[in-house]
C-alpha cells in the first residue's frame, strides 16, 4: 500500500471526474453549451503532457551531468508517453473546435504552435530511432530534448497568450482564473488535472521499467 | 499451462455472455430505483456507466501489466 497509493489515488480521482464531469450542473453559455464539459477532459491531457515533458527534460539534464544510461531510459519513456498525451489533447481539441469554432483546424495560434511543439517531440523520438549506438543516441537526444523543452514553453504557453486566439486566456478572451469560471466546474477541473497527470506518470513508469528490463544485459545486476 | 488457463477464461466469459443473452430476450420495462435512476436526466447516467466500465477495464489492464513487470523485475534480481 505504501508504494502504490498514488496509483489508487489517480484511479479514484479519475472515477470522480468522469462521473461528476458528466453530471454536474454547468452554465450553458453560447456555442459551447454542454461541450464546456470538455474542459474536464481536454485540458488535463495537456497537463499530463507538461508533467511528463518536465520529467523528461529533468532526466535528460541529469543524464548530461553523469552519463547514466538509466536517466536516458527515463527521459525517452517520459517523452514517449508525453507525446501520446499531446496527441490525445490535440485530437480532442480538434473535435471540440469542429462544433464550437466551426472548423476542425481554424487558424488559431495556440492550435498551430502546439502542433509545432508536438512535431518537435516526434522528431525527438524519430531521432532516437535513427541512431544505433546506445551512448551516442543518449547524448544527442538528451541535448535535443533540452532544446525541445525550451521551445515547448514559449510555443504552447507564452506566444499563444500574446496574440488574439480562440483559446481562453489569450489576447482579449478570459482565462481560467477563479473569477471567470464557474466555481462548481473548478471543483472537477483541478482534481482532473491531478488525476490525469498521475495516470500519465503511471504509464511512464510502466514503460520505463519495461525498457530497463529490455536493457538488463547492459545495466548489469544492480537495482534499477 | 498458460494456454489452458486462457482457454478456460475465454470459456467462462462465453458462458457469461450466453446467460446474459438469455436474460436479455425480453425488453427491460421494469421499474425500481436502479432502472429509474438510469432512465432519469435524458439517460445521461447510461453514458456515465459506459465510461466508468471502459475506464475500469483500462485500469484493470494496467494493474495486471504492472504486476507482470514487477514479477519480471523480481525474477531478474540475482
Amino acid at each position: 500500500m505504501t508504494r502504490y497509493w498514488w496509483k489508487v489515488l489517480a484511479v479514484l480521482i479519475l472515477l470522480y471526474t468522469i462521473i461528476a464531469g458528466l453530471t454536474i450542473q454547468i452554465p450553458m453559455i453560447g456555442t459551447n453549451a454542454e461541450s464546456s464539459r470538455g474542459l474536464f477532459f481536454h485540458v488535463p491531457m495537456w497537463i499530463a503532457m507538461y508533467t511528463l515533458f518536465t520529467i523528461s527534460v529533468v532526466n535528460s539534464l541529469l543524464y548530461l551531468v553523469k552519463y547514466d544510461l538509466k536517466r536516458d531510459v527515463a527521459a525517452s519513456s517520459a517523452a514517449n508517453v508525453g507525446t501520446f498525451f499531446g496527441v490525445l489533447g490535440f485530437a480532442t481539441g480538434t473535435l471540440w473546435a469542429t462544433y464550437t469554432w466551426g472548423s476542425t483546424l481554424p487558424t488559431d495560434p495556440k492550435q498551430m504552435s502546439t502542433a509545432l511543439a508536438l512535431f518537435i517531440y516526434m522528431a525527438y523520438l524519430v531521432l532516437r530511432m535513427s541512431i544505433q549506438d546506445i551512448d551516442k543516441r543518449a547524448r544527442i537526444s538528451a541535448v535535443f530534448n533540452v532544446f525541445a523543452f525550451a521551445l515547448l514553453i514559449p510555443l504552447t504557453y507564452i506566444i499563444p497568450r500574446m496574440v488574439d486566439s480562440l483559446h481562453p486566456g489569450a489576447g482579449n478572451t478570459p482565462g481560467f482564473s477563479k473569477d471567470d469560471t464557474d466555481h462548481h466546474m473548478m471543483m472537477v477541473f483541478y482534481p482532473a488535472m491531478v488525476g490525469w497527470a498521475l495516470l500519465g506518470v503511471w504509464l511512464y513508469s510502466l514503460q520505463m521499467r519495461y525498457r530497463k528490463l529490455e536493457l538488463k544485459n547492459i545495466f548489469g545486476n544492480d537495482r534499477p | 499451462m498458460i494456454v489452458r488457463k486462457a482457454l478456460s477464461g475465454c470459456f467462462t466469459l462465453f458462458l457469461m455472455c450466453l446467460s446474459l443473452l438469455a436474460s436479455a430476450q425480453q425488453q427491460n420495462t421494469e421499474k425500481g430505483p436502479v432502472n429509474e435512476f438510469f432512465r432519469s436526466n435524458g439517460k445521461i447516467y447510461v453514458v456515465v456507466g459506459v465510461l466508468v466500465i471502459i475506464f475500469l477495464g483500462i485500469v484493470l489492464f494496467l494493474v495486471r501489466l504492472d504486476r507482470k513487470i514487477s514479477k519480471l523485475e523480481q525474477r531478474q534480481q540475482p
